[in-house]
């Protein structure tokens, strides 16, 4: 039987050796050159900063993450830096350093994580504008600071993280602007002690952070990235309503994450819509089995977004079901463990929407003027005018009207927030307008390989 | 501040023992460190790393995790390469960013 893991970061790499611990060799495929994921990402081969240095509370974890990769990596058919660019007829289609590839699998365990969730702002587009989760890798990756004086904006755990790690890394911390407001966090308190130790570290990144006089204000609303070749700043309004401006060169800003499910819909994956995410997500059991195609179980953050202790019991779960299916001996009481584990997680991560909301008002009232997509520079208004147009009534729809969706990003960044603005002009909830449907293959590949 | 002045967009805080090399940039050689992504090299050096086919100003790249596609750069040899998931290389040719 061939069985496929799509993913490395920790969903992926605990699937892979619980399927190794039973007996199965699967083929495990990741994008990345070094598993480990984002969260867990490695720097290239010659760095040498410690775990200590690069993932803070979370280096014990690291390391017997990727410890776990590596020995899983020697057992396992392993295929880094490796692209699957289309899921068909029960074979995927890789692009990697050596080429195109076939891949025909029996079951499918599909671990493709998240990236940032976006809303777009005017001057987002400007150089000096990063993601959050983009912010993060430069420094840990890399050993980069985005630029000499930083403003993290947005609303998220990551947004204190990313903040925290910059200052303790050297760099210059301008200010760290949150969107939500101050109650919301109080409001949150009760369904955040779920967390336990995540609780405890996030409070303590806050003080942390106050402690150094770094500017920090909650309920802000971002205005516009200031700068014409350039980013040169922010301008945001306080939570009482003034209008600030903050000089920085280098801005990073996200709102939580939102799934990666292309290869999902392309493995013909039911999707329902998910209140909890905003976003449409395929659908499994709550053992991570997709509802249909039955051969596929989805494991971590691409199946909507529990972070990343999460993903590595999810990524277990997962990998036992698949076993249990086929009737290879799998043990109950780790399963039922799991279940409970799993079960504590999801009202964390409620407590975290309450303590973090996404503020769909701003995506809804993105200006006309402003870009909505970056791949192909579509302003919101162009979006908006697929109603009038064509009697849009869904965004694929809108897609084919205004382009927005179209770019080589496939809506990986704009898809969020477009959602929100063409379920707004149509006077309707988000869940409404659908989702944008993937298309292989589903990155671009380099033309030397075709 | 100039916006033109400001020179590098990325700021090395860390992990600079590593062997120099040399990338090409049209008629501009550029200095990086063995390790660092394309677009690492190339923003540590200037300020933008092309501009955008919408005639919309220059971009910088976004996500830095292959997500977004905004960092497609150009090798003199015409190939295309994802900047933030490409490796820079000793000796890399790359076109002039307009």
């Amino acid at each position: 039987m061939s069985v496929v893991v799509i993913g490395a970061g920790p969903a992926g790499i605990r699937a892979v050796e619980t399927l190794l611990a039973h007996g199965l060799r699967p083929v495990w495929i990741d994008e990345a050159p070094r598993a480990g994921g984002q969260i867990y990402r490695r720097p290239p081969a010659n760095f040498r900063r410690k775990p200590g240095v690069l993932y803070g509370f979370e280096a014990a974890k690291a390391r017997r993450l990727h410890a776990a990769a590596d020995a899983a990596g020697q057992l396992a058919d392993y295929r880094p830096s490796t692209l699957v660019w289309d899921i068909a007829e029960s074979r995927l289609q890789t692009a990697g350093s050596d080429g195109l590839g076939t891949v025909p699998f029996d079951a499918m365990i599909l671990a493709t994580g998240a990236t940032d969730r976006v809303i777009p702002f005017p001057g987002w587009t400007l150089p000096g504008v990063f993601s959050l989760g983009g912010a993060q890798i430069a420094l840990k990756a890399q050993g980069v600071a985005i630029g000499r004086h930083c403003v993290f904006f947005g609303t998220s755990p990551l947004l204190y993280l990313v903040a925290y790690q910059y200052a303790k890394a050297g760099a210059h911390v301008a200010a760290v602007l949150d969107t939500s407001p101050a109650a919301a966090k109080r409001r949150a308190l009760p369904r955040l002690l779920a967390g336990g130790s995540a609780l405890a570290k996030g409070l303590y990144y806050v003080a942390w952070l106050k402690a150094r006089g770094i500017a920090m204000a909650s309920g802000i609303e971002p205005m516009e990235i200031l700068g014409t070749s350039r980013a040169s700043g922010l301008r945001y309004r306080n939570s009482a309503g003034d209008e600030c401006e903050v000089v920085s060169d280098a801005l990073a800003f996200g709102f939580g994450l939102r799934s990666e499910t292309q290869l999902a819909d392309l493995a013909g994956c039911r999707f329902r819509f998910d209140p909890l995410n905003r976003q449409w997500l395929p659908e499994t059991d709550e053992d991570g089995r997709a509802l249909d195609p039955g051969n596929i179980y989805l494991a971590g953050d691409g199946v909507g977004i529990s972070g990343a202790d999460a993903a590595e019991l999810a990524g277990e779960r997962a990998a036992l079901a698949l076993l249990a299916d086929r009737a290879i001996a799998v043990p109950d009481a780790r399963r039922r463990w799991i279940a409970r584990r799993l079960a504590r997680a999801k009202d964390f991560r409620q407590g975290l929407e309450q303590a973090f909301p996404f503020p769909e008002y701003l995506a809804r009232r993105i200006a006309d003027g402003t870009v909505l997509c970056r791949c192909e520079v579509v302003t919101a208004g162009a979006l908006r005018a697929s109603v009038a147009g064509i009697g849009a009534d869904e965004l694929n729809r809108a897609k084919a009207y205004s382009r927005v969706g179209m770019g080589r990003c496939q809506g990986r960044v704009c898809g969020a927030a477009a959602a929100e603005v063409l379920a707004a002009a149509l006077g309707g909830e988000i869940a409404s307008v659908g989702r944008l449907r993937s298309q292989p293959p589903v990155k671009p590949l380099p033309m030397g390989l075709l | 501040m100039s916006e033109a002045a400001q020179g590098g967009q990325f700021v090395r805080l860390a992990e600079i023992e590593r062997r120099r090399i040399f990338i090409a940039l049209g008629d501009r050689r550029i200095e990086a460190l063995e390790g660092d992504s394309l677009l690492t090299a190339l923003l540590v050096a200037g300020g933008r790393i092309r501009q955008s086919e919408f005639a919309d100003g220059p971009r910088a790249g976004f996500c830095l995790m292959g997500a977004c596609q905004d960092c497609w750069v150009s090798l003199a040899d015409g190939r295309r390469l994802r900047a933030c998931t490409t490796l820079a290389e000793d000796g890399m040719a790359l076109e002039p960013i307009a």
